[in-house]
């Protein structure tokens, strides 16, 4: 059974529609990450399975319930916010116990889960604070407890983690990767950040303008992305796209101005005859350089136009038969402006999609 | 480069620009001032003096003489029995008007933000609106409202006229204080299973002490000052203090007690001063400290 499903979901803010007939099946102790631009919808929907927002259109259950009209109370969920959302006025027991109490759990029940949640958590010795005396991390852990303490089927955690420094966020990271191990609940998570959705998730979503591009393992998204715009939006530094023609009437080969790319070892998603404009993507950390670029089934000369050393290594600017390329080298390699250099690269890693559609060819 | 610059930047004590400032100032106090050092010295003489003119001179014997006599036995009309009565009717009429209009608005205001209905911006509209409106304009409505109600001419009737007179206002000031409260926290205590009342006494009203105070002080001055509505529907009776107050001060027969009538008004004005006084410790900073990041 599916722990969360959606159907049909259509959410309107007046005449605005934000979510366009989304259908999305969340698997029993799946951990699901929420992926897309700002302002494309992803709080929204998370606010629509709580219970928060009132669906346009279109059902929702949870765990096999249809809780479409629920109150968020009844949903079986806890949430995290994107800002915390801690009561000031209530110490740290107050803001996790507020929800039992509400619920009419016995004295004993409320002591005994929070003494739980808060040594999961280790903000056992902070619990007659305040929010206003905690720092950032432990607002955080604070906010995550609150939901933890429910005991609920389904968490939704909306960007727990964007305001934190990049440490902080890195340790608690870890820390909800343990803890989604020992809970095993349903676990959907929206996030910005890359790193965060592909060491989380045991799959993520795309999202576009209310749509779900794609619904994928964090593999599959990396390496066979079902669209461009899912292709360029995942990954850092993004993926190379070169402008050219597909041609499949002989031995399939991408042509891009002077040069002939061949396609053995490409898996193609679509059969495709004749020649179609599309875009050749390949991402920086796939390209090679000096000796292993003779070995490698396409290989070309290029000049260096900018490069920015990373510490471990460089990322290199340079042009592709006129068409903008980046890729990566050793950073302790020697490198100028203007330095010749020879790059090559697999066809069969790149990704080739369709100049009209932007689907996967 | 010995007086390079180095540590705090040296301030100058006196500027030509702090001079003007504060002679400004200054002059501005004293005229504020003086009046009421008047009234003050003025209370403490007795009639004998008075007469002599000098109301800038200090009592030369001071007398506490005319602040009883205004409390407990000055004339009201047909009645001598000084301000005490008024005072009492006054404090009858204004704890609980305040109690209910400041209940009724911020109710109304979180109502508003929170649980947003069909028209309730529409609602809204119409009660900002109404506090364009003159309220003589519905003085005799009021009149009838309260007669076929059965309590005009009682305290009743007082208090339920300066609730609905408040509401305007207030619920716009709660209203927007409530708007300025981050929304999340609405919504994680809805999660947490809060109902309409569990979010408003739990969670609201803990963070809107300042606003609350500002409303009292709103509603204590306005109500407490108030002489038309007293002296409309409160009936002879229950008139409150300010309308007493005029009643002594505009007494017709017999001399006029200069003292009397200044001690009587310092104790009307009393109530809202100590008001003042008291709820500025209320104003606490960052009440909503830690409910959000950064
Ligand atoms: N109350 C509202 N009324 C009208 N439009 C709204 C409302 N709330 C959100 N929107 C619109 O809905 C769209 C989706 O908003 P949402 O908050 O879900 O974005 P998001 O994906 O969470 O973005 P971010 O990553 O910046 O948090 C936005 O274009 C926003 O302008
Ligand atoms: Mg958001």
């Amino acid at each position: 059974m599916n722990s969360i499903e959606i159907r049909d979901l259509v959410l309107r803010f007046g005449k605005t529609t934000v979510l366009q007939d989304l259908d999305l099946d969340i698997e029993q102790g799946e951990f699901l990450v929420l992926l897309g631009s700002s302002g494309c919808g992803k709080s929204t929907l998370l606010n629509c399975i709580a219970g928060l927002l009132e669906v346009s259109e279109g059902q929702i259950f949870i765990n096999g319930r249809n809780v479409t009209w629920e109150e968020p109370k009844d949903r079986g969920i806890g949430m995290v916010f994107q800002s915390y959302a801690l009561y000031p006025q209530m110490t740290v027991k107050g803001n996790l116990s507020f929800g039992l109490k509400n619920a009419g759990a016995s004295k004993e029940e409320i002591e005994k889960r929070i003494k739980n949640a808060s040594q999961m958590l280790q903000i056992e010795n902070l619990l007659q604070r305040k929010p206003a005396e905690l720092s950032g991390g432990q607002r955080q852990r604070v906010a995550i407890g609150r939901a933890l303490v429910r005991d609920a089927d389904v968490f939704l955690f909306d960007e727990p983690l964007s305001n934190l420094d990049a440490k902080l966020r890195t340790e608690l990271r870890v820390e909800l990767k343990q803890l989604h191990k020992r809970l095993q609940n349903t676990m959907i998570y929206v996030t910005h950040d890359q790193i965060e959705a592909m060491t989380l998730a045991d799959r993520i979503a795309i999202m576009k303008n209310g749509f779900i591009q794609q619904l994928d393992s964090p593999a599959t998204i990396y390496n066979r992305p079902k669209n461009k715009f899912v292709a360029g939006f995942i990954g850092s530094p993004a993926m190379n796209f070169l402008e050219g023609t597909l041609d499949c009437t002989g031995e399939p080969h991408f042509v891009v101005g002077e040069a002939k790319i061949p396609l053995a070892g490409y898996e193609f998603s679509q059969n495709l005859e004749g020649k179609t404009q599309s875009s050749f993507g390949i991402r920086p950390e796939h390209i090679v350089y000096g000796e292993e670029a003779q070995k490698a089934p396409f290989n070309a000369k290029v000049t260096v136009d900018v490069f920015e050393p990373m510490g471990s290594d460089t990322q290199v600017w340079a042009h592709v038969e006129g068409q903008n390329f980046r890729f990566r080298i050793d950073g302790r390699d020697k490198i100028a402006n203007g330095d010749e250099m020879l790059i090559g690269f697999d066809p069969a890693c790149a990704s080739i999609f369709h100049g009209e559609t932007e689907e996967r060819i | 480069m010995k007086n390079e610059p180095k540590g705090p930047r040296p301030r100058k004590a006196f500027s030509p620009g702090r001079i003007m400032l504060y002679s400004i100032l200054v002059v501005a106090a004293i005229y504020y001032a003086l009046p009421l050092y008047i009234m003050i010295v003025t209370s403490l003489k007795g009639m004998p003096e008075i007469r002599m003119g000098n109301i800038f001179a200090p009592p030369v014997e001071v007398t506490f003489a005319p602040w009883v006599k205004a409390w407990d036995s000055a004339c009201t009309g047909l009645y001598c029995e000084g301000l005490k009565v008024g005072f009492w009717n006054s404090v009858k009429i204004t704890v609980p008007s305040v109690i209910v209009s400041i209940a009724v608005a911020s109710v109304n205001g979180y109502a508003l933000v929170n649980w947003k209905f069909k028209g309730s911006e529409f609602f809204f509209a119409v009660l900002i609106f109404g506090s364009f409106i003159p309220y003589q304009v519905m003085l005799y409505p009021l009149v009838i409202i309260t007669r076929e109600l059965g309590i005009f001419g009682s305290l009743w009737a007082v208090i339920f006229v300066h609730t609905i007179f408040g509401m305007p206002l207030l619920t716009l000031i709660f209203r927007n204080y409530f708007a300025a409260l981050p929304e999340e926290l609405f919504k994680a205590a809805r999660v947490d299973g809060a109902g309409f009342w569990g979010i408003y006494w739990k969670v609201l009203v803990p963070m809107a002490t300042p606003i609350f105070v500002v409303a009292v002080i709103l509603q204590v001055t306005g109500i407490w000052n108030d002489f038309l509505f007293g002296i409309v529907f409160a009936g002879q009776p229950n008139f409150p203090m300010t309308v007493q107050l005029n009643n002594i001060v505009n007494t017709t027969q017999g001399i006029k007690e200069y003292n009397v009538n200044m001690a009587a008004t310092m104790l009307t004005a009393m109530v809202p001063l100590v008001i003042y006084f008291v709820s500025g410790r209320f104003f606490v900073r960052g009440i909503a400290a830690g409910a959000v990041k950064g």
